[in-house]
């Protein structure tokens, strides 16, 4: 259990399930809950190097910046999705389409 | 002097300036401004003459100029030359304009345009002075030509009239002529001399840088001027016609001044001439005084008499000048101008007052003008008769008058030319026949217009003397054909030397070189010695022609009618005034209009129409293909085309931005994918 590719192949998962949850969910919520997994996958990929790299504690303090930075993007983009709701009245990124025009 | 010349010179144009512009707003329509001012200019001039004979210097001189055109190394100067002969022409016209003036305030009277006829009479005034002052060629042509406008403008007074406006036409057109070759002689002594100066081109001509040949070929173009001006043969065909102006005006222009311009100019540059172009000069005056005289014989209407008989007098002058006796031709301007313009005075007189009287009567049938519905006048109008008869005297060269002093001279002249070179016998054969059949003529005119029983006594009840604004020029003009008024202080008029005017006015010595020339003095010596002669032989033949037409016109001792019908061809010859105008018409004017129709068929026909508008139509069709080719091509298939292209490139790639979010992300995450590979491979 101690091998690193594991853990790189968990990440990687992590990291497409977020994608793809990016990219197909419709709702705004949804979507963001993908960019969690997509950080998250980044955390475990800094946590797993700093393991098996030898990097000491610079892995470890790069996942909680992320983390810290996870908290104030999902404040703010909960923020901006009030805003989308408050003026679509929905939160479904598909009908938000205003840039097309 | 010069201030004097100036004030004389300004004064008519000023009051040209105020009557044209002013005029119909003044009281009388400004007639006054005009009269005064030529009253004031009289009076300089009177004065200019009062102290030219105080001096009493034949080569009195003064000379003021201001430089008007400056070219670098050449400079055209303009100014005044004031000489005696200056001074006594500047006394006739400011004399005869201001008899004009005053006689035309009846005259002209309730014209619509009176003040317009004032402010013309005024320009020529100013006109005429110039010429009078010219000290150059420059300033001389352009009052020249000032004075052919303002002749023009009152031929043509009366526009309404067609004749009146043709005549002026005519005149304007006869003077062109004329002015031509006067311009090309100019020119030709300014090429050769540099200077337009009166004294530098006599300078140069002294000097001989102007000679021969082309000195001949410069003074016959500035006799051409004088051709034009003077109504010389071949171009008086203009002055007959000229008589459609108003009287007072036939008086000062056509008969008094602007006529007498031709013979001025050549009296001024008769140093020049050569001897070859004074024997053109003279056989072409003496032609015509004898050609004018002969048609005055046969013609009706009493302007036109007068007309022919003021060619036949600027014949005399101009004849007068080509035989070297050219004081006498100035003396006989002089005189004569006094005497015609009285005798147009009194033919102005008689047709006022036939107009007023076919008027009243509201007979518009008879002609006021001609003489065969005049006779009897005698003791209707006094004034004017008696003056005319004076004038008549004066003019028939009658001892005691002044023509007679300037016929004489004139004619002793051509004698003295004769006896120098007797192969010109013809030229004192025409001087003296002139002086036949000059009085046979004017005495005709009298008889038939004051003598005798008139055709229509019911006009004749109606002929009243004309007004005293009329009848004041007319003696005082009269009295001016006394001999005294020339010979003074010489009180004989039969003895011609110790005159102020001969002691004033001297010929000079012409300053031609290489020449065969007869000087001054040898001229006037042989003058000296021909006056008893031509003097005893003009009396007597001015006595025959005075006989002749008493007979005829008064006696009818002859029948005029018997002698026309025996000299049948040559009646009707000088009837038709020699067909010259018929044959100019059928010689002249009608080839020339077929020449310019020919030419202007050629012009428009081919060259504008073909040869033009072929270009234009070749052009119009290129453009056409080419505006097509523009639109069509490259309007409508490359620059819209390309616009076409870029639209439809960015319609169909508009689609792409969808504006969902997840769509850009997916893009991102193939374009990612696809650089991986890439890298991989």
């Amino acid at each position: 259990m101690d091998h690193l590719q594991i853990y790189l192949i968990v990440g990687a998962a992590l990291f497409c399930l977020g994608l793809f949850g990016v990219i197909t969910r419709r709702n705004a919520i949804a979507v963001l809950m993908g960019i969690e997994l997509i950080l998250n996958s980044a955390n475990l990929n800094f946590i797993a190097f700093s393991r098996f790299g030898g990097m000491n504690l610079s892995g470890h303090v790069f996942a909680l910046f992320v983390i810290v930075m996870a908290a104030a993007e999902a404040a703010i983009a909960l923020a901006i999705i009030i805003n989308i709701y408050n003026l679509f009245h929905t939160v479904n990124v598909d009908e938000a389409s205003q840039l097309k025009q | 002097m010069i201030i004097a010349s100036l004030i004389i010179l300004i004064l008519p144009l000023l009051a040209f300036v105020i009557q044209i512009f002013f005029g119909q707003r003044l009281p009388r329509k400004g007639d006054f401004v005009s009269i005064f001012a030529v009253l004031i200019t009289l009076g300089v001039a009177l004065g200019m003459l009062v102290s030219i004979l105080m001096l009493n210097d034949s080569q009195f001189m003064r000379e003021a100029a201001f430089t008007w055109l400056n070219l670098g190394a050449f400079k055209i100067e303009l100014g005044f030359l004031i000489d005696n002969i200056t001074v006594v022409m500047l006394v006739v016209v400011a004399l005869i304009s201001t008899m004009s003036h005053i006689y035309s305030i009846k005259y002209m009277d309730k014209d619509p345009l009176y003040h317009r006829y004032f402010a013309y009479l005024g320009l020529f005034t100013f006109s005429m002075n110039g010429i009078v002052l010219a000290n150059n060629l420059v300033s001389l042509y352009i009052f020249w030509e000032l004075v052919g406008l303002s002749s023009y403008l009152l031929i043509g007074f009366w526009f309404q009239k067609d004749t009146a406006a043709d005549a002026g036409k005519k005149a304007f057109l006869a003077n062109r002529v004329g002015d031509l070759g006067f311009f090309i002689g100019i020119m030709l002594f300014f090429t050769a001399v540099g200077s337009f100066n009166y004294s530098d081109v006599f300078a140069g001509v002294a000097s001989g840088s102007i000679h021969g040949t082309l000195l001949t070929l410069a003074g016959l173009g500035l006799f051409c001027g004088a051709i034009g001006k003077s109504a010389q043969v071949p171009l008086h065909i203009w002055l007959p016609d000229a008589m459609e102006g108003p009287t007072p005006v036939s008086a000062l222009i056509h008969a008094a001044t602007m006529v007498a311009a031709g013979v001025y100019m050549l009296v001024r540059l008769f140093p020049i001439l050569t001897p070859d172009v004074l024997t053109v000069i003279a056989y072409i005056g003496g032609f015509t005084a004898l050609f004018a005289a002969t048609i005055a014989i046969t013609q009706n209407d009493i302007k036109r008499v007068l007309a022919y008989s003021t060619l036949s007098q600027l014949g005399y002058m101009v004849m007068a000048i080509g035989t070297g006796a050219y004081t006498a031709g100035f003396f006989h301007l002089v005189t004569h101008a006094m005497f015609k313009a009285s005798l147009f005075y009194g033919a102005g007189s008689v047709i006022h007052a036939m107009h007023h009287a076919l008027h009243k009567l509201k007979d518009h049938t008879i002609d006021p003008q001609d003489m065969r519905n005049m006779g009897g006048f005698k003791t209707r109008m006094p004034f004017t008769y008696w003056t005319m008869v004076i004038c008549t005297l004066a003019i028939s060269g009658i001892p005691f008058f002044s023509g007679f002093l300037s016929k004489d001279a004139i004619l002793a002249g051509t004698l003295a030319f004769a006896n120098h070179s007797p192969q010109h016998l013809l030229i004192p054969f025409f001087g003296f026949a002139a002086a036949l059949i000059t009085p046979f003529y004017m005495l005709r005119l009298i008889f038939m217009t004051f003598h005798r029983g008139s055709k229509f006594p019911k006009v004749y009840r109606q002929i009243k003397e004309s007004p005293r604004e009329m009848t004041i020029p007319m003696v005082i003009l009269s009295g001016l054909t006394l001999f005294l008024f020339y010979t003074l202080p010489q009180i004989n008029p039969f003895f011609d030397t110790g005159w102020w005017f001969t002691n004033l006015i001297v010929a000079r010595d012409t300053v031609v070189t290489g020449f065969e020339i007869i000087t001054a003095h040898e001229i006037m010596v042989s003058m000296h010695h021909n006056h008893l002669a031509a003097m005893l032989l003009s009396v007597a033949l001015a006595g025959l022609g005075i006989l002749f037409s008493w007979l005829m016109y008064l006696r009818k001792k002859l029948s005029p009618q018997v002698w026309a019908k025996r000299s049948g061809f040559l009646y009707r010859l000088s009837f038709n005034k020699y067909y010259i105008d018929e044959i100019y018409e059928r010689f002249i004017y009608k080839p020339l209009l077929k020449l310019t129709e020919r030419v202007g068929y050629i012009d428009w026909d081919i060259y504008d129409q073909r040869f033009i508008d072929g270009f234009g139509r070749v052009t119009d069709k290129l453009a056409r293909v080419s505006g097509e080719l523009d639109w069509e091509g490259l309007d409508k298939m490359i620059v819209n085309g390309i616009g076409r292209q870029f639209q439809r490139a960015g319609q169909s790639l508009r689609q792409i931005q969808t504006g969902r979010l997840q769509n850009y992300l997916l893009f991102a995450l193939l374009g990612i994918i696809i650089i991986l590979i890439l890298q991989v491979i």
